[in-house]
């Protein structure tokens, strides 16, 4: 078997092993179910789950949000960072600001855009963008400042203009950073939105843990995190082809060819 | 007026940075057509000369006349291949080909057009839709070599492009640029450290002093035929009497800069 195949099997194993040691403590009455639900339970809750309407929209809307601030979020921060890249002045006013607004915890900003922007979808959109604008901006500034000044030498040399040298070259090599980044930065979405449907709002899977919390219904909590680590490794696979395509002109690295 | 045009006209040039004099007094004179060769040890100012021609560094004292026309700002004529690897590496052979036309504001459709006979030309048919990195060094070079031709500048400069590549692949890479360059004669100044090299292709070879400081201690005419055989040229008598009477020359200063470099 391959080594890829073994490890799969292994982690499989462990998987299987630990959720059988669970489901086995509670059955024998080791694990208190209340607050460690069996497996079994869980599987049952989301199985409900899944047969009603209600939770299909709130995995649409936490979906949303997440789309919305990635895309917002990758947006402003490419374009700062591409802007902060090429005028070194105005990097150095603004980046002790940016170090200062990117130290805040941004959780503690959710009550406030809840406050600002209401229930509705914006104060999560929003905490989203802060959190996901960050990861694209260093990114971008980075591939920016980090373009091969030999390349950007031949370039000039080949009478490239400001216009040119942006799309052919800043550009794209900012690209590199910013699509190994994405894995983040989509990671960095899913909690903006989750965590400001926690802290307040009506719908979505933040939402959905919030409330079973409320009433103490640990199973509903647990399937509810379950549900959201499924959801996160959907978009993941999603991100990786999306990489993968995008980045076909780069040499694969030495331990997977 | 019986004389032709210079393409290249360096007249006592002096280049400083700062307090430093990189060069002391460079002559150059490159006729239209003409193929010279720049030699010198290292650290001698080679590429700085090459960066003067460009009008990338001013002179501190001297005169840099281009088609007899004083140089002022970016020399427009001249296309300029750079030592070391400048291929985009995010696009493919045939787009890096043509990455001068779509600078110069030609649609991709156009330039990947014009493009297509350039790879050709250099030898690189069937590799149009690979990167950089699935390309090896020759061929890289040869994506170079066409990236600057296919501008069809007046005056070629080439620095030291092909010292990082084994004897086989260099001396591909001479024949190649020989028939390109006996094809569609322009001036070309190309600098090497390599005497053989030197004078495999070249008309004229130039040879700088050791650095800092330097100047121009030679300037010798290589009268053999051509077309040139490049693998069959420097087992000639000529070959081998004109290697040594440069070397006489050269070896004198390379000797030098091993002192002054410690
Ligand atoms: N931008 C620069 N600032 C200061 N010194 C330089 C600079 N560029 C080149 N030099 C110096 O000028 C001399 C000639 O350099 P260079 O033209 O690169 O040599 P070569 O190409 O012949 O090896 C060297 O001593 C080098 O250190
Ligand atoms: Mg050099």
């Amino acid at each position: 078997m391959s080594r890829r195949g073994r490890v799969a099997l292994t982690q499989f194993a462990i998987v299987l092993g630990l959720i059988l040691i669970w489901e086995l403590g509670v059955w024998a009455g080791l694990i208190d179910p209340f607050f460690f639900p069996a497996p079994s339970t869980l599987v049952v809750r989301i199985g409900d789950w899944m047969s009603t309407a209600d939770f299909w929209t709130d995995i649409g809307i936490t979906l949303l949000e997440t789309v919305l601030s990635f895309l917002a979020g990758i947006g402003i921060g490419t374009a700062l960072g591409i802007w902060l890249g090429l005028s070194p002045f105005a990097a150095e006013v603004v980046q002790p600001f940016i170090k200062m607004f990117n130290a805040i915890p941004r959780i503690l900003l959710g009550p406030i855009f809840v406050i600002w922007f209401g229930l509705g979808l914006t104060s999560k959109v929003a905490l989203g963008v802060t959190l996901v604008l960050f990861v694209a901006f260093f990114n971008t500034f980075q591939g920016v400042r980090e373009v091969n000044p030999v390349v950007l030498a031949n370039a000039r040399l080949l009478r490239a203009s400001k216009s040119s040298l942006l799309r052919h070259v800043y550009l794209p090599s900012a690209t590199t950073w910013i699509l190994s980044s994405l894995r983040v930065s989509v990671g960095m979405a899913v909690m903006g939105a989750v965590v400001a449907e926690y802290l307040g709002s009506s719908a979505g899977l933040g939402h959905l843990i919030a409330q079973a919390e409320g009433v103490l219904d640990a199973t509903g909590v647990f399937a509810g995190i379950i549900v959201l680590s499924a959801f996160v490794v959907v978009l993941d696979a999603i991100v990786d082809c999306a990489e993968k395509r995008l980045l076909v002109w780069r040499p694969a690295p030495a331990h997977e060819s | 007026m019986g004389r032709p045009r210079l393409a290249v006209d360096l007249r006592d040039v002096m280049i400083r940075f700062g307090d430093f004099t990189a060069v002391k007094s460079m002559n150059l004179q490159v006729a239209e057509t003409e193929f010279v060769a720049v030699v010198g040890p290292t650290g001698c100012g080679k590429s700085t000369i090459l960066n003067t021609v460009t009008g990338l560094l001013k002179p501190a004292a001297g005169d840099v006349r281009i088609f007899g026309k004083s140089l002022t700002g970016l020399n427009g004529q001249s296309g300029y291949m750079l030592q070391q690897e400048g291929l985009l590496p995010w696009k493919t052979a045939h787009d890096n080909v043509g990455l001068g036309l779509v600078f110069q504001g030609s649609s991709i459709a156009k330039a990947r057009e014009q493009a297509r006979p350039w790879l050709a030309k250099v030898g690189l048919k069937g590799f149009e839709e690979r990167y950089p990195h699935q390309l090896s060094g020759g061929q890289r070079k040869r994506v170079a070599m066409a990236q600057t031709l296919i501008m069809e500048p007046k005056i070629v400069l080439m620095d030291e492009p092909f010292s990082a590549l084994d004897v086989h692949t260099r001396r591909l890479m001479h024949r190649i640029l020989l028939d390109l360059w006996q094809a569609d004669r322009r001036s070309l100044v190309f600098i090497t450290h390599d005497l053989d090299e030197a004078i495999t292709l070249a008309d004229r070879v130039v040879v700088m002093s050791a650095g800092p400081a330097s100047r121009m201690v030679a300037d010798v005419r290589i009268a053999l035929p051509r077309p040139r055989d490049v693998s069959a040229l420097q087992t000639t008598d000529e070959f081998v009497a004109l290697y040594r009477e440069i070397w006489s020359l050269l070896g004198a200063e390379v000797e030098k800069s091993y002192v002054t470099q410690g």
